[in-house]
């Protein structure tokens, strides 16, 4: 057929686009779980719940979207990527099934409340670690010969993903603690205050630690950041200087300001990672274009795409504007 | 003993998937239920619809919920497990579960939230025409799944070229040799299974003397679908095994275990298959009716399972007895729907407490045959996962070991038995709750806003309230 676009780069993007708004989206929601554990008593509990209520669910459509268009245009990504990370992947559904469950049965249990409880945490910090884990098996490469995985079951799991997957179960907690600082009041907010200094520190350290580590992992890496001076090294300059403003709107008592900021600081990881790797998708053999699926097919979703994903975008943003201001405890019966 | 990968991920396939169609088979039904209960409402103005359907939108919702859930797992278990088929079919399979997902968000976005929370808000007919839309899409989100399904029963529309296919035809792909008639067929049991988990609640209620003007209604409608679909669907059944008759002959011949090609054949009710004997033990049958069934004809030929050699037969035992499990619910239907229309016309089915017993254990019918129809015809076409182009073995993830396969089953079978023992108990309670409950004024909370599908629902975990 006739190719008068690279499909595959437009469905990088949509694809990059659509991790992106998962990650910031989904990321405070589960950041209300890894917290959980640390709130003071079942009222900060309650708040917490509440204020990601109406719109958790909506946030996990990006990685059912996400998931169902990779292997629609890099298949190649779907194929190996899962098999790789088979556990890994398994502990993610379980503990996205677990949390979402409790989401539901919480607000309508009341002597089994803190089993609901324990499910929403545990399976909200299992789903973030898994995650993390993730980002750094694919910073670390994938084992394949011939479009196929042939490594073991548990070549994800080393100490570079175990780093990376706390440093997220961290950078969750951060988001959802500067979440809870825009949508609480009163003594909840006062805790989220005082909570996300902490936070900004563990995550800045993990953010150092993979920093140093991951050129010495990857030689790719290395080649890429210190071969001489380049505009990306912006980025992490850009990242230190969210984490400055997180730091002095917490200490300020701005409300809107440490989520901004902690979005920031996501964003512009997540920018560094994305070019730490370019081109390759299936690190270290295969580019975005090895992993394409063909155009046809890729052409015949991207009508639905672009009609639907307007939709939805209008639809999260509605849900977002009704559910706009302070959360209170209520809501129980 | 060695932990076989290929078997252990059949086994975990066809457990979450089992699990997973329950679901989606009952709220396509139920969604065309209440956009009837909505039109009728919208028609007559009699309060009575309205009831009805504020009860089974609580019901729609807390399915759907559960639908969604263990459909994730799905969409990721084609990866984990079956990399090569993933990849191999991943030009066609991609798009169609994609436009699926997108299919069910779009829906989600647009019309559910108006479904199950707009009845207040919006003008009446807003709200019916959401109720048509939800309706409408998860038939259109059974579509994509169908056509998939069928794409690997009757290949078309495909060309391999190094390792992965292509779409030369995106029509042919889609609408397959069996995709027709597997889509009326699931249609049909869809609407079935609304109409026998209706007419059994009802049932139920009416046995306990509960809203019995309201409930008699849903049990009459019930019982009229019920009279035109049982029949129609073992019409429909058999044009399907027709169907498979023409493009998969073994899988017939496994369904009827007939072990080798021969005219006159009778139909077995009862055998034990013995797959390395070749042969069938304990037979019980009548002459000559499965070469009239499939052919039309007493003397017609059948084809059996020596078409092929053994090691690419179907497991006959399995594929055999779901048939005969699948036609025995299905012929039961049928029982059930004359023994309405006669007791209608004896004017007194709302006192025989015999038929509405039977009414209420009828309920679980449609699901068992449903999944006993999918053992069938997923089964059936083994060795083959695509079929006579791909099998089980060639579709495996290469890195897959025995211990993985296993840890994820067990696993799988943990969670989903945590999660949906609480989900069908919370659902039992809702069912209790009744169209009472369902109608009684509670308070706006703040966190009904939420616009999930659980919502909808306003029935606690415990106690009465």
């Amino acid at each position: 057929m006739e190719q008068p676009f690279d499909l595959t780069l437009i469905w990088a993007s949509i694809i990059a686009f659509g991790v992106m708004m998962y990650v910031l989206m989904d990321g405070f929601d589960l950041g209300q779980g890894i917290l959980f554990p640390f709130a003071p008593d079942e009222h900060h509990r309650d708040v917490m719940m509440n204020s990601v209520a109406p719109v958790w669910d909506g946030n996990e459509t990006w990685l059912v979207l996400g998931g169902a268009g990779l292997l629609a245009a890099f298949p190649l990504v779907y194929s190996v990527f899962l098999p790789a990370l088979y556990i890994g992947v398994f502990l993610l559904l379980a503990g996205l099934i677990f949390r979402g469950v409790a989401f539901e049965f919480r607000f309508k249990a009341k002597t089994s409340k803190y089993l609901w409880n324990w499910a929403f945490a545990g399976g909200s910090t299992v789903a973030a670690f898994a995650q993390g884990a993730v980002v750094g098996a694919y910073i670390q490469g994938f084992n394949t010969e011939n479009f196929r995985y042939v490594g073991g079951a548990f070549d994800w799991l080393t100490p570079f993903t175990v780093i990376t997957g706390l440093g997220l179960v961290a950078g969750y907690a951060l988001l959802g603690c500067t979440w809870l600082i825009m949508k609480s009041e009163g003594d909840v907010q006062q805790w989220a205050y005082k909570l996300a200094p902490r936070l900004l520190l563990a995550v800045l350290v993990v953010f150092a630690v993979i920093s140093v580590y991951t050129p010495f992992v990857d030689p790719f890496v290395k080649e890429r950041w210190f071969s001489g001076v380049t505009p990306i090294w912006l980025l992490p300059l850009l990242a230190l200087y969210s984490a400055y403003v997180i730091f002095t709107s917490v200490r300020k008592q701005q409300e809107g300001m440490p989520f901004v900021a902690t979005m920031a600081l996501f964003l512009f990881t997540y920018l560094g990672l994305l070019v730490s790797k370019w081109p390759y998708m299936v690190p270290p053999n295969y580019t975005l274009w090895d992993a394409a699926s063909a155009y046809e097919s890729q052409l015949f979703l991207l009508l639905g795409f672009l009609f639907v994903i307007p939709i939805v975008l209008t639809y999260t943003a509605w849900t977002y504007w009704v559910f706009r201001g302070k959360v209170k405890a209520g809501g129980y019966h | 003993m060695e932990l076989d990968p290929l078997l252990l991920s059949r086994i975990q396939f066809a457990f979450v998937v089992c699990f997973h169609a329950i679901f989606p088979v009952f709220t396509i039904g139920l969604a065309s239920f209440i956009a009837v209960l909505e039109a009728l409402s919208f028609k007559t103005g009699n309060p009575m619809w309205q009831q009805l359907s504020k009860f089974w939108i609580q019901v729609f919702a807390v399915v759907f919920g559960m639908g969604v859930v263990s459909g994730i797992v799905m969409s990721f278990q084609f990866g984990t497990n079956w990399s090569n088929f993933s990849y191999a079919t991943a030009n066609f399979l991609g798009p169609v579960l994609s436009y699926e997902v997108v299919t069910a968000f779009f829906l989600e976005a647009a019309f559910l939230g108006v479904l199950l929370f707009g009845r207040d808000k919006v003008p009446q007919g807003v709200h019916l025409f959401a109720a048509i839309m939800v309706a409408l899409g998860t038939f259109i989100s059974s579509f994509w799944i169908l056509s998939a399904n069928s794409l690997m029963q009757t290949p078309g529309g495909l060309e391999l070229r190094e390792g992965m296919y292509h779409v030369v035809s995106w029509s042919e792909a889609l609408f397959t040799a069996s995709f027709g008639y597997r889509f009326l067929h699931m249609a049909l049991a869809s609407f079935l299974t609304a109409a026998l988990v209706v007419a059994g609640v009802s049932a139920w209620f009416i046995l306990q003397k509960r809203e019995m003007e309201t409930n008699r209604k849903a049990l009459s409608i019930s019982l009229w679908m019920l009279l035109i679909l049982a029949p129609m669907q073992v019409v429909v059944g058999d044009l399907h095994g027709l169907n498979t008759l023409e493009h998969q002959p073994v899988k017939v011949a496994a369904m009827e275990g007939n072990w080798e090609t021969d005219t006159g054949v009778p139909l077995l009710l009862f055998a034990i298959p013995d797959q390395a004997a070749q042969t069938n033990h304990f037979e019980v049958k009548i002459p000559k009716l499965a070469s009239y069934i499939l052919t039309h004809d007493w003397d017609g030929e059948v084809p059996g399972l020596n078409e092929v050699e053994p090691a690419m037969q179907p497991p006959v035992f399995i594929v055999f007895w779901s048939f005969r499990i699948m036609v025995a619910m299905g012929l039961l239907m049928v029982v059930f729907a004359v023994w309405g229309l006669v007791l209608r016309y004896k004017r007194n089915y709302m006192q025989s407490r015999a038929f509405l017993q039977g009414l209420r254990w009828m309920s679980l019918s449609p699901f068992i045959a449903v999944l006993a129809g999918w053992v069938v015809t997923e089964a059936g076409r083994a060795p083959w996962l695509i079929y006579e182009q791909m099998t089980h073995a060639e579709g495996l993830t290469p890195s897959l070991t025995g211990g993985m396969a296993l840890f994820t089953l067990i696993g799988y079978i943990v969670v989903y038995a945590l999660v949906f023992s609480s989900g069908v108990y919370y659902l039992l309670k809702v069912f209790r709750g009744g169209i009472e409950k369902a109608n009684a004024p509670h308070e706006q909370e703040e966190v009904e806003r939420a616009k999930r599908p659980f919502s909808a629902a306003h029935v606690s975990m415990e106690g009465d309230n």
